[in-house]
């Protein structure tokens, strides 16, 4: 407890002010139970409506690939497989992006570049998600399959092995586009957080291994990075906490389609975009109950995700609190 | 002399990819605003401001959804506001180092950043299917939830950066502590507060997500906040999605609109945190 509060609750007992402390401590109390209600409220919500299809599937449901409204087969492979396949590469892409971005702020550009700089990277982060969409659709799904599809199938796509991953006709609209994406909305939000942490490293320890006659990168590499390991990791897991959960911009070019191919340029889903494209159009019980029990799967990734980016985080700061 | 060299190469070479990795990440920011301002500046005339969504093949405007969004984002507003205000003041003011602070501060994060198709869900199951249709209340509750987390963020590290001083100060001179709270703590810190609200109300103004299964959507005027309820990020979606040459010109004006007013937000919301900043 820090001292100011102990001297105002010591100043209150027996004055005129001792009801209005209690009414408004409870007041504020009860709002912050509200969060944890909110989040209560969700896992079982999510759990209560998925029960019916979960019931009734068991658990393969988590392995079954057939999604048929009509014969009321519903499984969640291949919606869970594009979740992870397009984060994927989002975080293939994004993190040495966001990487080359942090580095650039932190160490190489002149101080009155840095504000406007980091500004403008985070606004890649306001643009709300169905705007990344729209322009994914009209501008970068047909930039894609004319320009970068074809070279990929061309190149990668005859290399035996890793060419699976690049066969099929150039359709612009696929897991490759979604993840790609993906990795631009992503990039803001590990960028910062890379760039928070890397400002924390001690000038001091800087200016020492500079003196030593380090370049650069061998100080990035070798002092600023095994000192913020733990951030950048948070910041990573942060980011992909946002790819898997992220609906609309991948609803627009993923496609929407329950079937899992190996290649990359074909149509996918993800559990949110299947979400997005069917719940208010399912019609029967087990229908929408599979759906909801997509959602609670999506739930349970993105909680373990986040969780271990929190944790991290705050351990980073206990760190930090020590330290100084 | 050798290994000079190769250092020195590792490094331009470090240095150039960082450089063209900054460039790759505001090139999608020029590239995505210029294509909306392109496509949407055709669309943006008195008519989007004055007339309903139109059926396909006919012209029209987005009056009903612009004020669909406006109504549900006020509630969302009006709702989360407060309750994020007062959670956010019981982690800064009352919970400080404790056990239960840090559970819900940590619950609090999780919220932030989990997916907002899942706040839909959440809102569906308990206001939609419990009141038998869609709603622009439902719509109103799941971007309130959506707000809460991040105005109970701002105000936590906006009232932590009251200096204690003050705190005392004004106990000291015989002010209970919920005086001292909401008369000079607040007070030192409302501008802090105040980006947090713009903030989250910039967020939930493209939200579109949980409002697909809650307020949906409706082709036509609709002052009853008891159902469904037009608005503009999903008549983006249903216009963008679909083959009518009209109605996707509709979804890049309104695309340019909601992305012109959250930049906007978002700049005053940075310009009045740097002020309070350079002021103390």
């Amino acid at each position: 407890m820090s001292a100011d509060t102990v001297i105002a609750r010591e100043a209150s007992p027996g004055r005129h002010g001792a009801l209005g402390d209690v009414v408004f401590r409870s007041l504020t109390l009860l709002f912050a139970l509200l969060v944890l209600v909110v989040l209560g409220g969700v896992i079982l919500s999510l759990i209560s409506g998925a029960l019916p299809a979960l019931e009734h599937f068991g658990l393969r449901f988590l392995v079954t690939e057939a999604w048929n409204p009509v014969t009321e087969k519903f499984g969640a492979l291949a919606p869970v497989y594009g979740t992870l396949v397009t984060s994927a590469i989002a975080m293939l892409i994004g993190i040495p992006v966001a990487f080359g971005v942090a580095l650039f702020i932190t160490e190489l550009c002149p101080n009155w570049l840095k504000r406007p700089l980091s500004t403008m990277i985070e606004l890649l982060a306001a643009i709300p998600s169905i705007i990344y969409g729209i322009w994914g659709l009209f501008v970068l799904a047909p930039f894609v399959q004319e320009h970068i599809e074809p070279a990929l199938i061309g190149t990668l796509g005859a290399i035996p092995g890793i060419g699976m991953l690049f066969e099929g006709p150039p359709l612009g609209i696929g897991v490759l586009t979604a993840g790609f994406i993906l990795a631009i909305m992503v990039l803001p939000f590990i960028s910062s957080v890379m760039r928070d942490v890397f400002e924390t490293v001690p000038t001091v320890l800087r200016e020492s291994t500079y003196a030593l006659g380090a370049t650069t990168t061998e100080v990035v590499w070798r002092v600023v990075l095994p000192y913020t390991r733990i951030g950048v990791f948070g910041g990573i897991l942060l980011g992909l906490g946002r790819a898997l959960g992220e609906t609309m911009a991948v609803t627009f070019v993923i496609g929407n389609s329950h079937h899992i191919h190996a290649s990359v340029l074909q149509p996918g889903t993800t559990i949110s975009a299947a979400l997005a494209n069917e719940f208010t159009e399912a019609v029967g019980d087990l229908y929408l109950s599979s759906l909801i029990a997509l959602g609670l799967i999506l739930f349970v990734i993105t909680f373990i995700v986040l969780a271990l980016a929190k944790l991290l985080l705050i351990r980073l700061e206990r760190q930090a609190g020590k330290a100084t | 002399m050798e290994l000079y060299s190769r250092r020195r190469l590792t490094n331009w070479l470090v240095i150039g990819l960082s450089v063209v990795a900054t460039a790759f990440g505001l090139l999608w920011l020029a590239l995505v605003l210029s294509t909306l301002l392109i496509n949407g500046v055709g669309a943006i005339g008195p008519s989007l401001f004055t007339q309903m969504t139109p059926p396909p093949g006919s012209s029209g405007g987005l009056l009903n959804a612009i004020a669909g969004s406006l109504v549900m984002t006020l509630i969302a507003t009006l709702i989360g506001t407060p309750t994020g205000i007062l959670a956010g003041t019981f982690l800064a003011e009352y919970a400080r180092g404790s056990r239960f602070g840090e559970v819900v501060r940590f619950v609090n994060d999780i919220l932030l950043s989990a997916p907002s198709i899942i706040i839909g869900l959440f809102v569906y199951e308990v206001m939609v299917v419990r009141m038998g249709h869609f709603s622009a209340w439902a719509g109103a509750v799941a971007l309130a939830i959506i707000t809460i987390p991040v105005v109970v963020r701002t105000t936590e590290d906006m009232l932590r950066l009251v200096p204690s001083a003050l705190r005392e100060a004004a106990a000291a001179l015989g002010a209970p502590q919920w005086k001292v709270i909401v008369m000079v703590t607040y007070r030192a810190a409302a501008q802090g507060m105040m980006t947090g609200v713009l903030l989250a109300i910039a967020r939930i103004s493209g939200e579109t997500a949980p409002l697909l299964f809650t307020a949906l959507n409706n082709q036509f005027w609709s002052g009853d906040l008891n159902g469904p309820m037009a608005n503009l990020p999903v008549v983006i979606f249903q216009f963008a999605m679909s083959p009518y040459a009209d109605w996707q010109r509709l979804a890049w004006g309104g695309a340019l609109l909601i992305t012109a007013s959250i930049l906007v937000l978002n700049i005053t919301a940075r310009l009045l945190a740097a002020w309070s900043s350079f002021k103390q």
